[in-house]
């Protein structure tokens, strides 16, 4: 299963452990306001060859039915994944917010 | 399409939602290593970017259990959970760390070579990105020849950084280490082969593994693969093992490419004269002679 985002607790003093353990794994806030670029995949063009999964710094491409997914919560925008893709499957395009 | 790399190594990740730069090359290091290691790898990251971006309470982007060290401490936590989880009679896990090469080759060097001497069981992984990043670009022992950094700027009389990389890889195996490695981000599947490979043998695992941190060597955030297949490809850095007392190349370019185009793309090296490049191509030929005279190629 991929990390998912949870519910962000208001922690006050009381909440925080004393110790200095926490669940592991356990994410509340999304990486996607950073993207300049958006990494789009043309599934025609995918042969779903897993490199960009491979070369991705944070993880956040997997491959279903042998195409490319990205999950655009957690993807930078770093563009390694369209240089890497040799079938130029990844075009990347502006970031509209 | 079947991709073996892919296939060898889970396909959970580990390492999820952290707040490294985009195109991190430290941060593909950390999770290529841990999606080998799989969910029983308990990961020591020291101060450093990994353990920076890595752990935001209550953002804590490690799935595998995790913990801070002390700057210098990687290594001898690394001893101590691993004879912990032993005492308490865990058998299937992984004592792995993650440091800097701030954190390996000058602060931690002490506590990595007392468990070395000690073949405790543990891989020990150094990210090197070639300065101390996190706290903003100081020199480092492992930044290299003419690489300008914030203590080491380059003006008209000193062209960045005087002294020369240490060797760690070399200061490791000189321990008679069971197994060490050198890697490169711009080649995951041989640095996927080591830690693998790592895993499976007893004793004291090291690995040196490039990772290009765009921020910091001045390239663009979509460079970070390119650029750190280039400094392989230019024989600048070379990817080898260290085992049963041999060195062995595992990747062999079959010519070099331009020293200087790696270096000019970067902006902490864009200030080199043609003989400070000189110095470098010289002293990356010297290496490969070494290299050709004492490793199995
Ligand atoms: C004993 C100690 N000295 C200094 C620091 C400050 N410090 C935190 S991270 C860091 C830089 C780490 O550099 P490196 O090990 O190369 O890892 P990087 O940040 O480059 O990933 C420094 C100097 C500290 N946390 N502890
Ligand atoms: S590298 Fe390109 S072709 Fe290969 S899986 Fe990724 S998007 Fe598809
Ligand atoms: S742009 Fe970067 S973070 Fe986003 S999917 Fe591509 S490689 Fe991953
Ligand atoms: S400063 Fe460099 S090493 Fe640190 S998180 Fe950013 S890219 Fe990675
Ligand atoms: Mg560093």
């Amino acid at each position: 299963m991929r990390p998912y985002i949870r519910e962000k607790k208001v922690f006050g003093f009381d909440d925080v452990p004393e110790n200095t353990c926490f669940e592991a794994g356990y994410l509340v806030t999304v990486n996607s306001g950073w993207r300049s670029i958006r990494p789009v995949v043309n599934t025609d063009k995918c042969v779903g060859c897993e490199q960009c999964y491979l070369y991705c710094p944070d993880g956040v491409i997997s491959i279903k039915d042998n195409k490319a997914v990205i999950d655009y919560d957690f993807c930078k925008g770093c563009g390694i994944c369209a240089k890497i893709c040799k079938p130029g499957a990844i075009e990347t395009e502006a970031e509209r917010k | 399409m079947a991709n073996k790399i892919a296939d060898s190594i889970s396909r959970e990740e580990f390492f999820y939602g952290h707040k490294a730069c985009a195109g991190c090359g430290g941060s593909l290091a950390v999770r290529a290593a841990l999606k080998v290691l799989g969910p029983n790898a308990v990961s020591v990251l020291p101060a450093g970017c990994m353990s920076a971006v890595g752990f935001n309470f209550p953002q804590l982007c490690f799935s595998n259990n995790s913990i801070i060290s002390t700057f210098a401490g990687t290594a001898s936590m690394l001893t101590g959970i691993e004879a912990g989880l032993r005492a308490k009679g865990y058998k299937d896990f992984t004592a792995v760390g993650f440091a800097g090469d701030g954190g390996t080759a000058d602060i931690g060097i002490q506590a990595l070579s007392g468990a070395i001497d000690r073949n405790d069981n543990i891989i020990y992984i150094c990210y090197d990105n070639e300065a101390y990043m996190n706290t903003g670009i100081q020199k480092s022992g492992l930044t290299p020849f003419g690489a300008r950094t914030t203590t080491t700027p380059a003006g008209s009389n000193i062209h960045g950084n005087i002294r020369p990389k240490k060797n760690m890889f070399e200061i490791v195996a000189a321990h008679g280490i069971p197994y060490a490695a050198t890697a490169s981000v711009g080649y995951i599947g041989d640095f996927i082969a080591k830690v693998q490979k790592a895993s499976q043998i007893q004793g004291t695992k090291y690995i040196h593994v490039i990772a290009p941190c765009p921020t910091g060597w001045g390239v663009a955030v979509d460079e970070t693969v390119e650029i750190a297949k280039e400094v392989v490809d230019s024989g600048l850095w070379y990817l080898a093992e260290y085992e049963n007392g041999e060195y062995r190349l595992t990747h062999r370019p079959k010519e070099f490419t331009s020293a200087e185009a790696y270096l000019k793309r970067q902006g902490r090296f864009r200030h080199l004269t043609e003989d400070d490049i000189k110095v470098i191509t010289d002293s990356r030929d010297e290496k490969w002679k070494f290299i050709e005279k004492n490793f199995i190629v």
